[in-house]
């Protein structure tokens, strides 16, 4: 079973996980003040990388914490998982400090 | 008033034990109080009416060993399950409160919600393993652990009291499902 190591209780099998779609994306702080195009946009367009893209996971069945995830969508390998609010890691250094679960 | 609501409560386990040499025992009522404070709104208080809340994430601590009576299990960075007796559940909340007077926390009794069963003998941790897919080695998950987690298609709190000791915890409608897993397990 594919491992998840989340940032508060260490690597947990992925049953115990939830995908919760593209992370960082900041809603506008203005809905009223966004037009129809871009409000369109933060609702309904993704990146959709095939690579690695930054996600948001959350350990339901766990600590019940969301945080954030490197997560390769060809391999499904994660590079990195971080807190919610820190900044995505960079690629490189992430791949050289945190080995893939694969 | 939750003393009479629970006696009114058609029970939802069955008294089936399993016979193999591990058992599967469902445990008596338990007070329950859900505990969510941020660290920092402890700040350094370790010790809260008598609660050890000072264990890592996903660990027990409990003041003596046995006494049972004021255990804490730390679910998450914020987040502890208190259990004391089922008769002291008013006692300890007013305590907590009193406690913790101008502090933002979350304290709300679930005693009623979970059914607890203990699941003991040589091998427990394959029973366990049966429908748990965390790693419970001696090394990952050792005595005095304790997380929720997943058995079968049920969500559980597992705490490990010792190497062949478990206590599974369970939300009052999976319990049947939980019991009858578990015993099926300790026949395979
Ligand atoms: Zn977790």
């Amino acid at each position: 079973m594919l491992l998840i190591d989340c940032p508060y209780c260490g690597k947990r099998p992925e049953v115990e996980f939830h995908c919760g779609g593209e992370a960082h994306i900041a809603r506008p702080e203005t809905p009223t003040a966004v037009g129809d195009a871009d409000w369109g946009s933060f609702l309904y367009y993704r990146t959709n990388p095939k690579g690695v893209q930054a996600e948001r996971w959350l350990h339901g069945h766990g600590c019940g914490r969301w945080f954030n995830a490197l997560r390769d969508t060809v391999s499904d390998a994660f590079v990195a998982t971080y807190e919610m609010g820190k900044p995505r890691p960079d690629r490189d250094a992430a791949t050289a400090s945190t080995p893939s679960n694969a | 008033m939750l003393e009479r609501n629970l006696a009114r409560r058609a029970p939802t386990v069955s008294p089936l034990v399993s016979e193999a040499s591990v058992t599967v025992r469902p445990l008596d009522p338990q007070g329950r109080l859900a505990f969510r404070i941020k660290p920092a709104a402890l700040a350094g208080r370790g010790t809260i009416d008598g609660f050890d809340l000072t264990g890592a994430i996903n660990s027990r601590t409990s003041p003596e060993a046995d006494s049972g009576m004021r255990t804490a299990l730390r679910l998450g960075p914020d987040e502890w399950m208190l259990i004391t007796a089922a008769d002291e559940v008013d006692e300890r909340c007013e305590a907590i409160s009193a406690a913790l007077t101008g502090v933002p926390h979350s304290l709300v009794d679930v005693s009623h919600r979970d059914v607890g069963f203990s699941v003991e003998g040589p091998g427990a941790d394959v029973v366990v393993n049966a429908g748990c897919p965390i790693d419970l080695a001696a090394k990952a998950f050792p005595a005095g652990s304790a997380t929720r987690t997943i058995l079968g298609k049920a969500e559980i709190v597992l705490a490990r009291l010792a190497a062949d000791r478990f206590t599974v915890t369970t939300w009052r409608t999976f319990a049947p499902y939980v019991q009858g897993f578990l015993v099926e397990a300790t026949r395979s």
